[in-house]
């Protein structure tokens, strides 16, 4: 918990990470390809060698995307000796992509995510909920990461992680904290039944006004924003498997109370490639989109486009 | 006969008191934490400013969101109904009646005083004051000056989000690329103006078009929609007092 | 594939969906329309589509709701009483009858409200 003034300024930062994969020596690779993410919160790259991945970092997104481009390869190639001249095709993705100064073609993320996480997940996986920080996205796909249906809403923040971050600052708890302070509670409350971000502190301040605890008014707004998220799913229609994208998977408060409603748990997070669930690398389930970009760029080089 | 009307607003409450048709006293304050204690306390600044006792209010009628939290009272009327009411005894030739406060917009088709369609920007602080609120902050200026300088601007500055959270983190960097506050401010406003306009056209615009609300005391919006509806419009005095008005118009009325 | 262009918030769901197997870009949608929703073009979320594909602009995304109202006469006073309130039956026929909706003879256009 947050003691002292500098840390509680930053009590919306989520943890930046990175990581190299210790068994590929990229100099000896035929194909390097990067896909670079930039989020209006988050950026990640992934950088993959002959479609391995090879390293990625995910950090938050500046007030520039080109910047926030240039900060992203850095930090995911930071040891590595790679630089981006080294790549061969890079393919810019999410809401900066068409500021990516290194790529050479820019792909919505939708359809980016939808193969990212096919290749992350698996075949098995035909629907993929991602939440950002500024959308919420479902994504219907076929064994091959194509797309058969979606919908995207980047509207509102109260249906994106951005909403989260707003109701974390105001209510005075770490973002990382949330989920598991949302679940420490006497009893599971009503949602908030403000459908919005700014309403919604106006009540949380009236119930907190009213003596309720901290971690139930978490609980009440994580159930709000799951219900929302419900709506959108609908939407599309939901085939199992079901796999969660994006940073707000990392948020139990509001993923558990989705797999409550919905009767069913979502992919667990496990790498299709037996190969790295053996190793243990990390599954960020935020460098979906990223990985699909890599993909797509590694798919133009062998159309001999690169 | 005197009575009173109280609107529970989502941000201001306002009473008014009424006698014969003449206004005697208007007040109104931020309702903060204990909406019930506010009211109580500008009922009793409005009865002194009239100079009559509190025995002397026959009929309080009540309206706004908060309604709940009134004290006793004989009659309630919905917004809608308050913000016709209020206008059409202003300005009997009223058909349109734009109603706009700091959680919710209306659009009200109306005759003779008698609502005939309506439609609603709720649920959504975008379609509202509370808009222009959390951009202000963002501005650094006061509520009353970010109208005020949004008429100053000449040049046009889209803001692309649709949300008054995002809105805010926009304002933000377009301050940061050093875009001039006037143009940010008139920016803000337009979007707030369209958004109200579009959900008046959804019940037809026709003359004469009232605004009123607390939203009405802010010039660069009014401007807006002037531009959006491309027809005059009339704002009475103490716009943010008419649906209190309509309130204290609804309680001498029933029997 | 099964494009659903809009966004939902406090005050509902609104969405424009757009069958792509259906489009084959003609682009008969965008002149029938008041408020120019449609564009026709690169499928943007399928890049490996080589024909055009009509989509709802970027632009306008997120103000579906206000765009469209001026067509959707038939959504009387909300929040009022029941009987003010479009009948499932009136919307279902009248969503048909959309500028839109009836330009495209594939009828690969629906509308959510």
């Amino acid at each position: 918990m947050a003691t002292n003034k500098e840390e509680k300024k930053e009590l919306w930062r989520w943890l930046e990470s990175r990581w190299t994969n210790p068994d590929i020596d990229w100099r000896k690779g035929k194909i390097l390809t990067a896909g670079i993410d930039i989020g209006s919160v988050s950026t990640q790259c992934v950088v993959m060698v002959d479609g391995e991945l090879y390293c990625y970092g995910n950090l938050r997104s500046g007030s520039s995307s080109g910047d926030s481009a240039s900060r992203g390869a850095n930090f995911a190639l930071d040891g590595t000796g790679m630089t981006v001249k080294d790549w061969h095709y890079c393919i810019g993705t999410g809401y900066g992509r068409v500021n990516v100064p290194m790529a050479k073609r820019a792909i919505t993320e939708i359809a980016c995510h939808g193969r990212g996480a096919n290749w992350m997940y698996g075949p098995q996986v035909r629907t993929i909920l991602d939440m950002g920080g500024q959308d919420c996205k479902v994504i219907r796909i076929d064994e091959k990461g194509k797309l058969t249906n979606f919908a995207m809403n980047d509207k509102c923040a109260a249906g994106a992680g951005r909403g989260m971050e707003v109701f974390a600052d105001f209510i005075g708890i770490s973002i990382n904290e949330v989920g598991d302070r949302s679940f420490d509670i006497d009893e599971e409350p009503k949602p908030v039944s403000s459908t919005c971000v700014i309403f919604a502190k106006s009540e949380a301040g009236g119930l907190l006004r009213d003596g309720w605890p901290v971690n139930k008014v978490l609980a009440a707004y994580c159930s709000a924003m799951a219900h929302r998220v419900l709506e959108l799913m609908m939407r599309v229609g939901l085939e199992p498997e079901v796999g969660i994208t994006g940073g707000i998977a990392k948020n139990r408060g509001v993923v558990d109370r989705l797999e409550k409603e919905l009767g069913m748990k979502f992919s667990p997070k496990v790498w299709h490639n037996s190969e790295y669930q053996k190793r243990n690398i990390p599954f960020d389930t935020q460098i979906a989109g990223a990985v699909g970009a890599a993909l797509f760029s590694k798919a133009a080089v062998e159309k001999g486009k690169g | 006969m005197i009575s009173a009307g109280i609107d529970m607003g989502g941000k201001d409450v306002k009473v008014l008191l009424l006698k014969n048709g003449q206004i005697l006293a208007r007040e109104k304050a931020s309702g903060g934490f204990d909406q019930t204690a506010v009211v109580n306390e500008l009922l009793e600044m409005a009865i002194k400013n009239a100079g009559i006792k509190k025995e002397d209010i026959e009929r309080i009628g009540v309206t706004g969101s908060g309604k709940k939290y009134a004290p006793s009272h004989e009659v309630e009327i919905t917004e809608i109904g308050a913000a016709v009411k209020g206008a059409s005894f202003l300005i009997p030739s009223a058909r349109t009646v734009i109603d706009s406060g700091a959680e919710d917009s209306r659009g009200v088709k109306c005759e003779g005083g008698i609502v005939k369609d309506f439609a609603t920007n709720d649920k959504c602080a975008a379609g509202a004051g509370a808009f222009t609120e959390a951009m202000a902050r963002a501005l650094e200026v006061s509520l009353e000056d970010f109208g005020k300088i949004a008429l100053q601007s000449t040049k046009a500055q889209p803001i692309n989000a649709q949300c008054a959270v995002f809105a805010e983190s926009e304002v933000v960097s377009l301050i940061n690329s050093k875009v001039a506050k006037e143009d940010i401010a008139k920016a803000v406003n337009d979007a707030l103006a369209e958004r109200v306009v579009a959900m008046v056209k959804r019940i037809g615009v026709e003359k004469d078009v009232v605004v009123i609300g607390g939203l009405a005391k802010n010039p660069g919006y009014i401007h807006g929609i002037k531009e959006g509806l491309k027809t005059d419009i009339i704002v009475p005095d103490y716009p943010e007092f008419v649906a209190a008005l309509g309130a204290a118009l609804a309680a001498r009325e029933e029997k | 594939m099964l494009a659903n262009w809009g966004y939902q918030d406090g005050s509902g769901s609104y969405f424009i969906t757009i069958d792509t197997d259906k489009c084959n870009g003609c682009g008969k949608c965008v002149e029938p329309c008041p408020q120019r929703v449609f564009e026709v073009g690169e499928d943007p979320a399928d890049p490996l589509r080589e024909e055009p594909v009509a989509f709802v602009r970027e632009s306008i995304r997120k103000k579906l709701r206000f765009s469209c109202s001026p067509c959707k006469k038939y959504l009387t006073a909300e929040g009022g009483s029941a009987a003010s309130r479009t009948s499932p039956e009136v919307l279902a026929r009248e969503m048909k009858n959309l500028p839109c909706v009836t330009a495209c003879e594939r009828g690969a256009i629906t509308h959510s409200w």
